[in-house]
């Protein structure tokens, strides 16, 4: 199913850990939709002096960190700003279909540490996580049906009222 | 290295029995039982007693009771459908659960989306319908209860007895989705006095291509397939007879060995449970402790998603299965695992661990000792595990 380039990065991965001296720190994603991840970087002269990850997810979106600190590291700010989930995707030798979305997730993570390294530099206080960020959906919580505003049994993937299916969106 | 397989739901070995018989087959019976000439009344002759092994495998009162199908996914496609259309005069309420499996579920789907009215019933934690609820749910447009036997993903058992006897009483049909259980623990369709269950050859070391549907005598419900009159009318098409005579043997064994294989699979899940609670922290193990499948353990590993943990046992030959949503290319966590209260990122990191007669302690054993250094440098990489570690 993956590449050998992803397996090599899956098996062993580079960069792995938190940094706690981090200059920026980008978090993406979240346990409902499978995969979270997190990136730090640290900056001197300008440079992606040093960078780690933290993820929690399919092999695809492990191996994704692995290979995009990889690339990152020793890069300008400006040189790692260009760096895309396709340039990631394409350097692993390819993703299955239903992966590609773990690529985005790596370049989503990348450029929001850089962000938040300039916005620190900047003096800029971070706005903390919005709660409304976390779509944790638990056992309990009970959602509508967007037809028919019936209460959705989070067991279906229909709604028991009006039988429309159901998705992520919901 | 030879593979360690534990994913047994996903795939079991054909057993040398099973490989024989269909071998034997293969050159022998390539007659159509349809024909009245002489290949015709051998194959007739070898699926009877196929027949015969399953009628005996699952205590129907007579082998007319069974017909045989492609595949638990079409028995059940057979059951529900095949009841709606013929009942659809009576009413079109159908009453499921939570936990089913997708071949019911979305069958029913599709029937809501013919004029079909559906109730699905919730589960308490262990997984467990309330016949209670059931009762609750049925109106006088009921025609079909449909509720599993055995949980392909927690392992739980649900009181079958319990539910015929209401809808017995009210006079209503009750189909058993019983694919992962037929083979695996006793059923006695009488005993459950279901009208309908289903069930497939594949789950206890037959050949994938055979299922098959047990109907009670006199119930009424129509052909999923039409065409000739094999199997008494009631499913048209040339009969898979090679896959059959496997199924056949395979059943024939399943009775046989019934008493020590469950034993045997009852001995391996307490060796597993122990040692992931001894070996590993922060799981849970899902389903009913007791009234479960003796085959199936089903693991929530906290803070790491399933399928790392399923590529990585893979990288040491061994073999178990997720119901991640990530592996199974569905964008959601399983309904099952929802179902019976675990949240998102729990439901992201279940294993479901499978084995049979050929699995042994030492393979249980290597398992659990691959398992706990895969969960060690998988926990190292998550920031879920980082958060919660401080």
């Amino acid at each position: 199913m993956y590449s050998k380039v992803v397996m090599d990065h899956f098996k062993t991965p580079r960069n792995v850990g938190e940094m706690k001296d981090a200059d920026g720190m980008g978090e993406v994603g979240n346990p409902v939709c499978g995969d979270m991840m997190n990136i730090y970087i640290k900056v001197e002269d300008d440079h992606i002096k040093d960078i780690s990850f933290l993820t929690f997810g399919c092999g695809a979106a492990i191996a994704v960190s692995s290979m995009l600190t990889d690339i990152a590291k020793g890069k300008t700010i400006e040189e790692a700003k260009k760096i895309t989930n396709k340039s990631v995707a394409e350097a692993l030798e390819g993703l299955p279909k239903n992966k590609l979305h773990c690529s985005n997730l790596g370049a989503d993570a990348l450029q929001l540490a850089i962000k938040d390294y300039e916005d620190r530099k900047a003096g800029k206080v971070r706005p903390p996580a919005r709660p409304e960020d976390r779509h944790e959906h638990t056992h309990g919580e009970s959602c509508k049906c967007p037809y028919c505003n019936g209460d959705v049994n989070a067991g279906l993937e229909f709604c028991s009222h009006c039988g429309k299916e159901m998705n992520d969106s919901h | 290295m030879s593979i360690i397989n534990l994913d047994y739901i996903s795939a079991n070995p054909l057993l040398p029995e099973v490989q024989d018989a269909m071998v034997k087959a293969i050159k022998k019976n390539y007659g159509n039982p349809s024909s009245s000439h002489r290949l015709g009344d051998e194959a007739t002759g070898v699926l009877e007693l196929a027949r015969k092994s399953i009628t005996a495998l699952i205590n129907s009162a007579s082998p007319e009771e069974v017909v045989f199908t492609s595949s638990g996914t079409e028995s059940i496609n057979h059951a529900i459908k095949g009841v709606a259309l013929a009942h659809a005069g009576k009413g079109k309420h159908i009453i499921t659960s939570n936990i089913e499996h997708n071949a019911v579920l979305k069958t029913l789907r599709r029937l809501m989306k013919m004029g079909c009215k559906v109730t699905s019933v919730s589960v308490d934690e262990y997984g467990l319908v309330s016949p209670a609820d059931i009762a609750r749910a049925i109106t006088d447009e009921t025609i079909l209860v449909t509720i599993m036997h055995g949980n392909n993903e927690v392992g739980t058992i649900q009181p079958i007895k319990e539910i015929t006897r209401i809808t017995r009483e009210k006079d209503i049909l009750f189909h058993c989705d019983a694919v992962a259980s037929v083979g695996i623990v006793p059923i006695d369709v009488q005993e459950l006095d279901v009208d309908l269950l289903s069930f497939s050859a594949n789950q206890f070391n037959g050949p994938s291509g055979v299922g098959g549907l047990y109907m009670r005598r006199g119930v009424k419900i129509w052909p999923l397939l039409d065409g000739g009159d094999q199997e008494n009318g009631r499913r048209a098409g040339t009969e898979n007879l090679i896959g059959i005579v496997g199924a056949g043997v395979a059943a024939e064994l399943a009775s046989r060995e019934m008493e020590s294989r469950v034993n045997h699979a009852k001995n391996l899940k307490d060796r597993l449970i122990k040692g992931l609670k001894k070996k590993i922290g922060d799981i849970i193990i899902n389903g009913h402790h007791e009234i479960s499948l003796p085959n199936l353990v089903s693991v929530s590993v906290k803070y790491i998603e399933g399928e790392s943990i399923v590529l990585m046992l893979d990288e040491e030959n061994i073999t178990v299965s997720t119901r991640s949503a990530c592996a199974s290319g569905a964008l959601r966590a399983s309904h099952v695992l929802l179902s019976v209260g675990r949240d998102y990122a729990d439901a992201q990191g279940t294993l479901v661990i499978t084995f049979g007669k050929e699995t042994t302690e030492a393979e249980i054993d290597r398992l659990l000792d691959v398992l706990e250094t895969v969960v060690e440098t998988l926990r190292k990489m998550s920031p879920l595990y980082n958060k919660v570690q401080g």
